[in-house]
C-alpha cells in the first residue's frame, strides 16, 4: 500500500473538510487518519491516505486537489508518504 | 507515524524556501564510441546518449509529480570528449562536429545541458587535447547546450602551465565568438584543479573515466531552507548555529537520496553519488550569501566572510555524510556571483572584490564561479587569476575551479545580463598589473611536496 499524504492550510471557513473529503471518496481514495488545528484563523489539515484504489497517478491527484484548493484560497499538496519519512526518520 | 507539523515544515520548505533537487544528471560512458572513422564516433556517440537517456527528463517529472518536489534540471555528462575522440579526429573542427552531436542528443532527449566537452591535462596536452581546447570558442558558439571543461591541475600532479596559458586566450576567443550575448559562451565552460569524477553540477560535469557505464548522479540545493531555519537562531551561540546547519542539510540530503534511489531503480541505471552542494539560483531566497548576512555579516565580502562560509560548508558535509552513504562531486557550498541575488547586491555595494572572492574558495567547494569581468581583461591577466586559483586547489588537496566571463565592450560598473539560472551580474574591477612575463613561462608547476603520499 502506497501512502499518500494530503496537507491543507489557509484561511479557515465552511465545509473545507466536506470538499477534501468529497473529492477523495469520489476518487475512491481511503482516508487512515487525519489531524487538523485552527491557529489564528489559520486552517492546518494533514490527512494520511491510502490512494491504491484510485485510478489517477499521485502527480495527478496532486494536480486537481491544488486547482480546487486554489478555488477556496486554500493550499492543497499530496505528496507520497516516502519524502516525509524520508526528511524525518532515520 | 509522520506529525502534523513534520509535514508543515516540509511542504513549507518546499513551498516558500525553495526547496528543490537541482538536478539529476545521468552520467554515460562514451569510451565504447571511440573509432578512427568521424562520422561513425559520432553516430555511436548519438546513438548512444538517445538511447540511454531517453526516458531521463520523463522520469524526473514523474518523480518529481509523485512526491511534490521540484526537479529543477535533467541533466547528462560524458566521458570528456578529448579522449573519445582522439582516434578521429584530425584537427580542431573535427572536434566542433563531436560538439553538435552532443547537442543535438541533448535536444533528442530534452535535457538543458550536456557537459564533458572536456579534456584532463594536469600532467600534459596530447594532441587531441590540445585540439579539443582549441575548438572550445567555436564549439560553445554553434552549440547551446554543450557544456565545457578542462581540468588543468592537481595535487598529485602540479599544474599544466602551458594549458593555463591556452586557456586564457581560449576564454577570451570564446568571449569574442559569443560577445553578442553576453560573452555567455565563457558562462559553459569551466576550468578545473582536481576535477571530481562524479560530478552532477554544470558547467563542469563530466562522466570520469573511473565511472561505470552509466549512473545517476544528484544534485540537491536549498540555500532557502538553511537560511529560514537560521532566521530562527539568531543571536545564538556557535554551537546552536552548527547544529542547526547540520540538522537541516541533513534534511535536504535524504530528499535528495530518495529521488535519487528512485530515479536508478526506474531507469535501471546504477545510483552514483548525491552531491550535497547549497547551489544559488537568482530567485529571491535562495542564496548562500544571504546565509552569511544571517550568521551575521553585512555583506558577503565583509571581514568575517571566510570564516562563515568555512563554517557553512565544514556543517552542510557533516550534516549531509550521515543522509547518503555514497556523498561526492563538489559537495559544499556554491559562491556564484551571477547567479545569487546576495552575490550580486555585494558586488554592486563593493562589499565584494575579486581576491575576497578567491579566499572565500579556499574554504568552500568550488572556486571562482560566473564572474564578469572587463572585456579588455588581456589573456595573460585571465591565465595569472586561473594559476592562482589553481594553485589554491593543488596545495589544499581540493577541487577549485574558473568561470569568468570577460563581457566584451563591458567596463567595471556595466551590467551583463544572462537570463535564467544563470542570472546576471554587475562586471567587477580585476587587478590592472601585469603577470604576462610569468605566464609567458613554459612547462609545469611540479606537484607539491605533501603530494608524496607513497
Amino acid at each position: 500500500m502506497k501512502k499518500t499524504i494530503i496537507t491543507v492550510l489557509g484561511h479557515d471557513c465552511v465545509g473545507i473538510i466536506a470538499k477534501v473529503c468529497t473529492y477523495l471518496a469520489e476518487n475512491n481514495i481511503n482516508i487512515l487518519d487525519i489531524s487538523q488545528t485552527i491557529t489564528g484563523g489559520y486552517f492546518n489539515m494533514m490527512m494520511i491516505t491510502d490512494a491504491s484504489a484510485c485510478e489517477k497517478s499521485t502527480a495527478q491527484i496532486a494536480e486537481e486537489m491544488d486547482a480546487f484548493g486554489k478555488t477556496m484560497n486554500l493550499s492543497i499538496r499530496c505528496m507520497q508518504e516516502d519524502i516525509f519519512n524520508s526528511m524525518h526518520r532515520i | 507515524m509522520i506529525t502534523m507539523r513534520e509535514a508543515a515544515e516540509t511542504v513549507h520548505m518546499i513551498t516558500s524556501e525553495n526547496l528543490d533537487v537541482r538536478t539529476i544528471t545521468m552520467g554515460i560512458s562514451l569510451l565504447d564510441c571511440a573509432d578512427p572513422d568521424l562520422d561513425r564516433v559520432n553516430e555511436k556517440i548519438y546513438r548512444k546518449i538517445t538511447r540511454l537517456a531517453k526516458d531521463l527528463v520523463r522520469t524526473g517529472e514523474e518523480i518529481s509529480g509523485e512526491y511534490g518536489i521540484p526537479i529543477v534540471n535533467k541533466r547528462i555528462s560524458v566521458t570528456p570528449v578529448a579522449l573519445v575522440g582522439a582516434g578521429a579526429c584530425k584537427r580542431p573542427e573535427d572536434f566542433v562536429t563531436i560538439a553538435r552531436t552532443l547537442d543535438a542528443a541533448a535536444h533528442e532527449v530534452g535535457v538543458n545541458f550536456i557537459g564533458g566537452y572536456s579534456a584532463l591535462v594536469s600532467k600534459g596536452m596530447t594532441p587531441a587535447d590540445e585540439m579539443l581546447i582549441r575548438s572550445i570558442p567555436e564549439a560553445m558558439k554553434c552549440t547551446e547546450r554543450v557544456c565545457s571543461s578542462v581540468n588543468v591541475g592537481s595535487t598529485k600532479c602540479g599544474i599544466d602551465m602551458d594549458a593555463v596559458r591556452l586557456l586564457g586566450e581560449v576564454v577570451r576567443e570564446t568571449a569574442e565568438r559569443t560577445a553578442d550575448a553576453g560573452s555567455i559562451g565563457c558562462a559553459k565552460l569551466v576550468v578545473f584543479c582536481n576535477a571530481p569524477d562524479d560530478n552532477p553540477f554544470m558547467a563542469g560535469a563530466f562522466h570520469g573515466v573511473t565511472e561505470g557505464d552509466a549512473v545517476i548522479n544528484v544534485g540537491v540545493s536549498g540555500p532557502g531552507v538553511v537560511k529560514s531555519a537560521l532566521e530562527h537562531v539568531r543571536g545564538a551561540d556557535f554551537e546552536t548555529l552548527c547544529e542547526t546547519i547540520k540538522k537541516t542539510a541533513f534534511k535536504i540530503t535524504r530528499v535528495g537520496q530518495l529521488v535519487a534511489q528512485e530515479a536508478s531503480r526506474r531507469l535501471g541505471v546504477p545510483f552514483g553519488i548525491i552531491d550535497l552542494s547549497l547551489a544559488p539560483t537568482p530567485a529571491v531566497g535562495d542564496s548562500v550569501a544571504d546565509i552569511l548576512c544571517e550568521i551575521g555579516l553585512e555583506y558577503a565580502g565583509a571581514p568575517g566572510t571566510t570564516a562563515a562560509l568555512a563554517l557553512l560548508n565544514d556543517q552542510v558535509k557533516k550534516g549531509g555524510v550521515m543522509a547518503s552513504s555514497y556523498v561526492g562531486g563538489l559537495s559544499g557550498a556554491f559562491i556564484p556571483v551571477s547567479e545569487d541575488q546576495g552575490m550580486i547586491k555585494a558586488a554592486q555595494e563593493g562589499a565584494l572584490t575579486l581576491e575576497k572572492l578567491e579566499a572565500m574558495t579556499c574554504v568552500c567547494s568550488v572556486g571562482l564561479d560566473m564572474i564578469v569581468i572587463p572585456g579588455d581583461t588581456s589573456a595573460a591577466t585571465i591565465s595569472g587569476i586561473i594559476a592562482d586559483e589553481m594553485a589554491i586547489g593543488m596545495v589544499n588537496q581540493k577541487t577549485t575551479a574558473v568561470r569568468l566571463i570577460p563581457a566584451v565592450g563591458k567596463k567595471v560598473g556595466d551590467r551583463v545580463e544572462f537570463g535564467g539560472l544563470l542570472g546576471y551580474a554587475p562586471v567587477m574591477p580585476v587587478n590592472p598589473y601585469s603577470c604576462e612575463a610569468f605566464i609567458g613561462r613554459r612547462g609545469r608547476i611540479p606537484a607539491p611536496i605533501h603530494s608524496f603520499k607513497n
